[in-house]
């Protein structure tokens, strides 16, 4: 409950000027230069940020610079404070995502070598595409952004669509392939929990190694833990919590943490002071 | 030695968000954001 409503809070805040979903314009906000923690198109008519993966394939497509400094340091930031936390609590495609889990039908867990198409998403469409094809003025294109990303087609296409016959005049095969893509996601996330993000999704890439060595961790406590294996049959991840419990793929929805008889799963406090006990304090 | 890790990506965070500001590229994000994408919304 507490997560749920930390994901709605941040999708709200991260798309605050709703008005513009009904003028079909999009927010010319300054604080756009800064990017948001998770998968949130700038092209969403009510973003006040920007999109961390739009971002670094913006710069790297232009032809003075092959590799964002600038966008790339605020994601190890993110990383490093927080891993995938913000998978699980921050990001609006996530949101979605979550929701149509919920409802109720057979599930499926998602085959291992699935799970890797994320990273070359990330290296493929994300690094190399922008900085590879590039047109006669040096000037690429966001390869991700373009024929991938559902989160824009979802957030971005649909809203400035509705409001802009100009646009919608426009419309050809890459849009085709960009709805059929979004369809089999949404699609896919009623049966297998979060896809996009175990498969396709390379903002979680970049944040995975981040969960070993990020603030934000989890630790188990071998001495009161039971191996009643609850944590692992609750993990939609498919992942043994105990053994793993800052695995690559953990989105950190603390399922594995509340449904622990003994408490044995705990997040890592960093900046809490050990008790100190003195003398006449145990009796 | 986790700890000194993390402490380090935290300062080359800050150190590369700087240098990347001071060589320009928030322009170019800021530029790219208030604009409609015409990738993003599948025009290509």
């Amino acid at each position: 409950m507490k997560r749920r409503l930390t994901q709605w809070i941040s999708t709200i805040l991260f798309n605050i000027q709703g008005a513009n979903f009904f003028t079909g314009k999009i927010s010319t906000s300054p604080t756009k230069n800064i990017c948001v923690p998770g998968l949130n198109c700038y092209s969403c008519p009510g973003a006040i940020g920007s999109c961390p993966i739009g971002a670094l394939q913006a710069v790297a497509a232009n032809a003075k610079f092959k590799i964002s400094l600038y966008v790339l340091g605020i994601m190890m930031l993110y990383g490093s404070l927080m891993g995938r936390w913000i998978c699980g609590y921050a990001c609006p495609f996530g949101l979605v995502q979550d929701l149509l889990y919920k409802i109720k039908t057979r599930k499926f867990k998602l085959i291992k070598p699935l799970k890797y198409g994320k990273y070359f998403v990330l290296v493929y469409f994300v690094l190399l595409f922008p900085v590879l094809f590039v047109n006669n003025y040096n000037v690429g294109r966001p390869g991700f952004c373009t024929y991938i990303c559902p989160s824009g087609t979802l957030f971005a296409s649909f809203p400035l669509l509705l409001t802009n016959p100009s646009l919608r005049n426009a419309l050809g095969m890459i849009f085709n392939i960009k709805v059929a893509i979004l369809l089999f996601i949404l699609v896919s996330s009623v049966f297998v929990y979060r896809i996009f993000c175990q498969m396709l999704c390379p903002l979680g890439a970049f944040y995975a190694p981040f969960n070993k060595i990020a603030f934000y961790q989890y630790k188990v406590d071998m001495d009161i833990c039971v191996e009643c294996g609850l944590c692992e049959k609750a993990c939609q991840m498919g992942i043994n919590p105990v053994t793993h419990p800052n695995h690559l793929d953990c989105v950190r929805c603390q399922d594995c943490i509340h449904v622990c008889p003994v408490n044995a799963i705990q997040p890592i406090k960093h900046f809490t002071k050990p008790i100190q006990l003195e003398k006449g304090d145990i009796s | 030695m986790k700890k000194n890790m993390r402490w380090i990506l935290v300062i080359m965070s800050i150190t590369m968000i700087t240098f990347g500001a001071l060589r320009g590229e928030i322009n170019i994000v800021l530029e790219k954001a208030i604009m409609i994408c015409f990738e993003c919304i599948g025009l290509g």
